[in-house]
């Protein structure tokens, strides 16, 4: 077989593996979400279609696609349309990157579990990641509606004021592994709990934290839909599957985000004190893969907790916590963590 | 054109770029309104710099309906006003129809009507702190106080067969004996509440986010809330000591122990924790109460008001005379006016009625407190945030059907 033939064929199959992958994981996350929100709140949360309530995740797939496509008159019609495809899309495309596990050895073939090992991957979630707003702001303002055009401007503000911070975070964790590539950042957190970068960046952990929160606007981050000022922000109008995108996307974002605290933090696939067998075989494939989604669903879990726990900043307290506390410290960490990098390099004792 | 003129009013008036004016409807259908109210803001970016405050959306013409309606009909009235605490309203009215008649009620009707108006207080207040909660975007505390409130609905249908429009006592006094769980209930209802309210308070109270959207938010004077007519929690949190339970004691508030909390600022954080005081204070109310409950009569003895048990209407003469009679005749207070104000849950709740001899009141008025603070609100918005209107509204608990009646 050539060669071209047989990447293709790895590729296309891995894709469609993490594709399937995270769409299913994300669509019963909704079902956690409400597991957990119903726990949290002592009632019982879905329990009536199926087995625990697992139906209700197929059951509200039917109703987005039952429900009446309602376009407001006088609304932009391309660009009403578009928007949550876009929003969903910028959220999705992130996957591409993740390390969703190991290399494995079949057939003598390398393959690794993970869509593309790009050399420039963080570069690329921070471009990808900043896409996902101009779904926001053109639902927003093509839904011709007042509410919806303010959840817009404030989503547009609080997304990028927070993605600033958040490369501030990164660049610290950057100077540190010396690598663009999410596989390698992964890999060079193996060994003891002690290598995650967690423990060597836990000021950059919190920053990315807090952005990453923002990023995906919910409690106490979600100003752009907060139900009680502006009815529901940028959705408002929307109504059967764009707001099933729109929702979904959001569902995606926080998964996504979530697996990517992890990558970059908490070692990604990494099993702590164990190390990658001679010849990684499908089990050593599937352990890894379980790792990082155990590490991905104990921060999705912290997702929820706080949003159905903590209140909503207010406008202004927003904007005074991404630009006048997280970014300052943002930098002054990076100084920090240079000038540690420089003297360590100096004493001889590698980053 | 007419806009454009006033948007240039208003930008001279408040020193803002005319061009920056976005007009946005805060009501009447938005969610945080919690009932039907409309606030028009002028909008600069996210500061709202001049608010108009329209009422009458929910306008039901109860002073006049009352007009038509006997005294023991204008309860059902009442039901309709305050409806988050309406055994409050009912309690309000029985006690000023009383007044009217020279009525004195026994011992125990006096205590149930206390642990009822301090129950409702509860009622009220869990739902006011909680939905601050939900308008500030956390949920859950909510639901926590939703259950107790929901425990306390059984006790009330129990008492009058209704949870909501409860139609409580009678003029003279309570419509059914009570039933014989009462005190058990009470006091298995209370056990929980101080839990539930300090999980509440760990939830919010001390919560940094929660404490920065409230503080400093709408705050408003001591002159200005006199001036206003400020009553109940939102005059004391902004600093009177004025509660119509120790001014002007009604039903034997004069027998319980309890202490009004006071604010400072008088601003949204001072609003809650007034109440969160407060429903602390109503549960040792309702503690004394139930201690020292009396045994007697139901109601007082006062054929010519208070119907007879239907048994002896058929059974003795006299009480069928009774029943024909204020059947027939309706109820007649002697000519003459009265007011009479309560302590109810969102301030003082009066009720001015005057008797012309007739079976039906001559012309009654309803003072609700919910009117005076919603003169307010077009102060206490200017300047904020839009996040700010929505916590002022909450906050100083404005209900569409008291504050339209």
């Amino acid at each position: 077989m050539p060669e071209i033939v047989a990447f293709l064929i790895e590729k296309t199959l891995v894709t469609i593996f993490v594709f399937i992958v995270v769409l299913t994981v994300v669509a019963f996350t909704t079902w956690i979400e409400r597991i957990v929100a119903g726990h949290i709140q002592m009632r019982y949360g879905p329990n009536r279609a199926g087995p625990k309530g697992l139906f209700q995740v197929a059951a509200d797939g039917v109703k987005f696609f039952m429900k009446e496509e309602f376009i407001p008159d006088r609304a932009n019609k391309v660009l009403f349309v578009i928007a949550p495809t876009f929003t969903f899309m910028a959220a999705g495309f992130i996957m591409a990157v993740i390390p969703f596990g190991d290399r494995i050895m079949i057939g003598g073939r390398e393959v690794l579990l993970q869509i593309a090992d790009l050399n420039i991957a963080v570069l690329y979630v921070l471009a990808i990641g900043s896409l996902g707003v101009y779904g926001i702001i053109a639902g927003g303002w093509a839904s011709n509606n007042k509410y919806s055009l303010m959840g817009g401007l404030r989503a547009s503000s609080q997304m990028i004021s927070y993605e600033i911070a958040m490369g501030l975070a990164i660049v610290a964790l950057l100077l540190d592994h010396g690598t663009l590539s999410l596989r390698q950042i992964v890999l060079n957190q193996q060994g003891a709990i002690w290598h995650w970068s967690v423990f060597s960046h836990p000021i950059g952990f919190i920053i990315f934290y807090v952005a990453a929160f923002a990023e995906s606007a919910r409690v106490p981050f979600d100003l752009p839909e907060a139900e009680n000022e502006i009815v529901a922000g940028y959705h408002t109008e929307y109504s059967a599957m764009k707001f099933g995108l729109f929702m979904f996307g959001e569902y995606v974002h926080m998964v996504l985000g979530s697996a990517l605290i992890a990558t970059l933090y908490f070692g990604g696939w990494s099993i702590p004190w164990v190390t990658a067998p001679e010849e990684p075989g499908l089990l050593w494939g599937l352990a890894t893969f379980a790792v990082l989604w155990i590490k991905t669903y104990f921060f999705v879990f912290v997702y929820m907790w706080v949003r159905w726990t903590l209140p909503r900043f207010r406008y202004d307290q927003l904007m005074n916590l991404g630009w006048k506390r997280l970014i300052p410290i943002g930098v002054v960490n990076i100084f920090i963590t240079a000038a540690l990098l420089v003297v360590f390099q100096h004493l001889g004792i590698a980053g | 054109m007419l806009k454009q003129v006033i948007d240039k009013e208003i930008a001279q008036q408040y020193d803002v770029d005319e061009r920056d004016l976005y007009d946005l409807n805060l009501g009447p259908s938005h969610p945080a309104t919690h009932g039907i109210l409309e606030n028009r803001v002028k909008l600069d970016g996210e500061r709202i710099v001049k608010c108009e405050s329209h009422i009458g959306y929910c306008h039901r013409s109860f002073e006049k309906l009352s007009e038509h309606y006997s005294y023991n009909q204008v309860l059902t009235i009442t039901d309709r006003m305050n409806y988050v605490s309406s055994m409050a309203n009912n309690i309000g009215w029985t006690l000023a129809a009383e007044k009217l008649l020279g009525i004195e009620v026994p011992k125990l009707v006096q205590y149930v009507r206390v642990i009822m108006l301090e129950l409702n207080r509860i009622i009220d207040h869990l739902i006011c702190t909680g939905v601050m909660g939900v308008d500030s975007g956390a949920y859950t505390g909510f639901l926590y106080f939703m259950e107790q409130r929901e425990r306390a609905y059984d006790i009330i249908q129990k008492m009058t067969g209704a949870r909501l429009t409860t139609t409580f006592g009678r003029v003279g006094g309570l419509d059914r004996p009570l039933y014989n769980e009462f005190k058990q209930d009470i006091l298995e209802w209370l056990r929980p509440l101080p839990k539930v309210i300090k999980e509440f308070h760990t939830l919010l109270t001390r919560n940094r986010i929660f404490i920065e959207r409230l503080r400093g938010v709408s705050e408003i004077s001591e002159e200005r809330a006199l001036e206003f007519g400020f009553t109940g929690p939102n005059l004391r949190a902004a600093g009177v000591s004025y509660d119509v339970r120790k001014a002007d004691p009604f039903s034997s508030y004069s027998d319980f122990d309890f202490d009004v909390p006071v604010g400072s600022t008088g601003d949204a954080y001072d609003r809650y924790m007034v109440r969160m005081v407060e429903m602390e204070e109503s549960m040792k109310i309702i503690k004394q109460a139930i201690e020292n409950l009396p045994d007697g009569p139901h109601h007082a003895d006062v054929p010519e008001v208070y119907l007879p048990e239907k048994k002896h209407v058929y059974s003795s003469m006299e009480s069928m005379i009774y029943h024909f009679k204020i059947i027939m005749h309706g109820i007649r207070p002697p000519v003459g006016e009265v007011y009479q104000a309560i302590e109810a849950p969102n301030g003082e709740l009066g009720f001015y009625c005057v008797s012309d001899g007739g079976p039906n009141p001559y012309r009654l008025h309803f003072r609700s407190p919910c009117l005076y603070f919603y003169q307010s609100i077009e102060e206490l918005l200017e300047g904020g945030l839009i996040a700010d209107a929505i916590m002022t509204m909450s906050s100083i608990n404005v209900i569409a059907g008291e504050l339209e009646r």
